[in-house]
């Protein structure tokens, strides 16, 4: 399982992540490491840079983890916890500028076929332009 | 008149003492204006920021005992993780940003006010956020605060300037942020990011010059 690139979803509403997430599992099961994270440390909307770590570590894979976001806090805040990851790690995640739902999906499948890191995001960017 | 300048924030000038009523009275001035500036993010925003920033300036005042005996530069990168672990809206990582910039490239020693440590991180800021001055928000702020501790702008005049800057924010077209997807609608309010930054500088500064006054 862990030879496919992990996928994160990071929205502001955990619905919205967890939903995002269920679409994903829908289309590629348990074959590509997945997690989500939504809500701030208070439990509102927002995002929390260490639940995004958390989120990051559940979905690790040495081939790299793919973040997909909503709105600006959850893209600043997920480059904050990029950044507090060990530099091994941090190295091997990147935030794809797509939009949560399609690019979710789009890279979960792209990392389902086996695609590296750069495929996989960017086929999720290719979702936003599609 | 004193016009001994904010070039010796280096310790002991800022000693202890002085440093935890820094952050109390920055943590609880923006506290105070939790609901205003909340009020300021429902107009343009998405209505959080006030608590967002309050919720950040808890954690910054309940964790305080264990950055004030750390070295300065430790200690400001200390209060950015607080910042960033609580804040949770997108002004979390702005703000936090500056304070880990400034805090990693704080000189070990010296006493001459570190203009390069703001200058990056108010880099960091407009690297983070990818936007410059101009886009309505803190940055608007930031930047010409920095330009004005770089000229060695005295601290008494530095708050009044933070305010003049958060007010010619009102203008000024949104272009990042959560207010840009109101476009010509976040004309005519003020920026709250902008506004929580322009509080926390004049308190700082505040406080700094009547300590200035006491020493001089």
């Amino acid at each position: 399982m862990t030879n496919r690139v992990g996928i994160v979803i990071v929205s502001h509403s955990p619905d919205i992540a967890k939903g995002t997430a269920d679409m994903v599992h829908q289309m590629v099961g348990d074959e590509v490491p997945l997690a989500w994270t939504g809500g701030n440390a208070a439990g509102g909307l927002g995002t929390d840079v260490n639940r995004i770590i958390s989120a990051i570590d559940a979905a690790w894979s040495e081939r790299g983890v793919a973040v997909l976001v909503d709105l600006g806090g959850a893209e600043t805040n997920s480059e904050m916890a990029i950044e507090m990851l060990p530099p091994e790690r941090g190295d091997r995640v990147v935030v794809c500028n797509a939009p949560v739902v399609e690019g979710a999906i789009m890279a979960a499948t792209e990392a389902w076929g086996g695609a590296d890191l750069t495929a996989v995001r960017r086929a999720a960017e290719e979702a936003g332009s599609a | 008149m004193p016009t001994l300048d904010c070039r010796t924030l280096e310790r002991p000038v800022i000693d202890r003492q002085l440093f935890e009523r820094l952050v109390v009275a920055v943590a609880r001035r923006i506290i105070a204006a939790s609901d205003t500036l909340s009020e300021l993010d429902r107009t343009i925003g998405d209505g959080d920021h006030g608590i967002n920033m309050r919720r950040g300036m808890e954690a910054v005042l309940a964790g305080r005992e264990m950055v004030l005996d750390l070295a300065f530069g430790q200690a400001l990168q200390a209060i950015g993780h607080q910042i960033v672990g609580s804040v949770g809206g997108a002004s979390g990582p702005l703000v936090a940003t500056w304070f880990l910039t400034l805090g990693r490239n704080w000189p070990q020693s010296g006493t001459d006010l570190p203009i390069d440590a703001f200058e990056a991180a108010l880099q960091a800021v407009k690297a983070r956020g990818r936007s410059d001055v101009g886009q309505k928000t803190l940055i608007d702020v930031l930047a010409p605060v920095t330009e004005a501790i770089k000229s060695g702008l005295a601290c008494r005049e530095l708050g009044g300037l933070a305010n003049r800057a958060a007010e010619a924010t009102k203008p000024m077209l949104a272009t990042r942020g959560r207010a840009a997807f109101l476009g010509d609608r976040s004309i005519g309010h003020m920026d709250p990011g902008a506004c929580s930054v322009a509080l926390m500088i004049e308190t700082a500064a505040g406080l700094l010059a009547k300590a200035e006054e006491r020493m001089a």
